[in-house]
């Protein structure tokens, strides 16, 4: 005979479950994990080679890359910074078993904050937790103002906005109010600052913030 | 566009609750899948009829309900359906909205034939 058995079961659960089992080995260790996303070619390791270049000396830093050849790693390994590269064989997203597997190469309990470089990619990361604490996206120049609009959920989920590519405003018709309504309809009061990795504009806010986090985490721990 | 691992977890799930219930077969799988979370039914459906086979849950039917995200005005508090070119409310112009639902993925039930039939 027929039946209907009710479920109601995040299809994403066996990925939350190994999230939260990485959140509480991080909290255990009283390290900071970020997860950065942004579209290939936003700058995200531009982002984290010039955040890594200004914290250093104050924090303890490692890096995991989700990506398919070593060649961004080598640049922040070349800064003395732990690294480890989760090679990702192509996928289009970073998930939270691929990082749980990657936590052992990296002495957890000596970091202060964790950078985990995702996937290039404004669709699927957003989708798998990762067990990290903060989401950073970074949108850029010129990608375009439709961005939010394009990728509502990207932007949906995101604890920090970073605009890079600030010096191409000028030859670009990028509007910056109708980037910022979009993002905030759909993340209202969302921490956003515009920043150019090449001219260094905005990044002294960018690092304040994040120094910030990190001392707050590390006086939780 | 990664719909095979995701498939795979739909499948564990519906396995899991299909045996739980003392389940011979599995019929349909009943999910529900917001507009926000980029998944493509038929990929869904495709890797499905691979995965499922040799499994109680072979050639079971997938029902997708759709869930749209929606903007809500709080100025005049109509509700409308996000499009993906600008947030203004079509009813008073205003800019002052928020958006709501559609992140939802989940299985909300499965159809099946227990095993005393």
């Amino acid at each position: 005979m027929p039946n209907t058995i009710p479920v109601v079961e995040n299809i994403l659960s066996a990925n939350d479950q190994i999230a939260t089992q990485t959140r509480a080995q991080l909290d255990r260790d009283g390290v900071l994990a970020i997860n950065v996303m942004a579209s290939p070619g936003g700058g995200k390791t531009s982002v984290i080679l010039k955040t890594i270049e200004a914290l250093h000396d104050q924090v303890r830093i490692g890096v995991m890359d989700g990506d398919i050849v070593p060649l961004d790693l080598e640049k922040i390994a070349e800064l003395g910074i732990p690294v480890s590269l989760i090679n990702t064989g192509g996928n289009c997203h970073l998930d939270a078993n691929m990082v749980h597997g990657a936590l052992p190469s990296l002495q957890l309990d000596a970091l202060d904050l964790l950078i985990i470089e995702n996937v290039g990619n404004l669709i699927c990361p957003a989708a798998f937790k990762l067990g990290t604490h903060l989401n950073i996206v970074i949108a850029s120049v010129p990608e375009g103002d439709d961005k939010p609009y394009k990728y509502p959920a990207m932007f949906k989920g995101a604890d920090v906005l970073l605009l890079n590519k600030m010096d191409l405003c000028e030859y670009q018709d990028f509007n910056v109010d109708y980037f910022r309504h979009g993002v905030e309809v759909l993340n209202p009061g969302l921490a956003f600052f515009p920043i150019s990795c090449r001219t260094g504009e905005g990044f002294d806010a960018w690092l304040d913030w994040l120094r910030d986090r990190v001392t707050q985490r590390s006086s939780v721990g | 566009m990664h719909e095979l691992g995701v498939t795979q977890s739909l499948l564990d799930i519906a396995l899991h609750h299909g045996r739980q219930a003392g389940a011979a077969r599995i019929n349909e799988l009943n999910l529900v899948v917001g507009e926000l979370s980029s998944i493509v039914d038929d990929s869904v459906q495709f890797y499905w009829d691979m995965l499922s086979e040799g499994t109680i849950a072979q050639g079971a039917r997938l029902n997708f309900k759709r869930v749209p995200a929606e903007l809500h005005c709080h100025d005049c508090e109509h509700r409308f359906p996000l499009n993906h070119q600008e947030y203004v409310c079509p009813m008073c112009g205003s800019a002052n909205l928020t958006v709501s639902g559609g992140e939802e993925f989940f299985l909300e039930s499965i159809d099946v034939d227990l095993d005393e039939t």
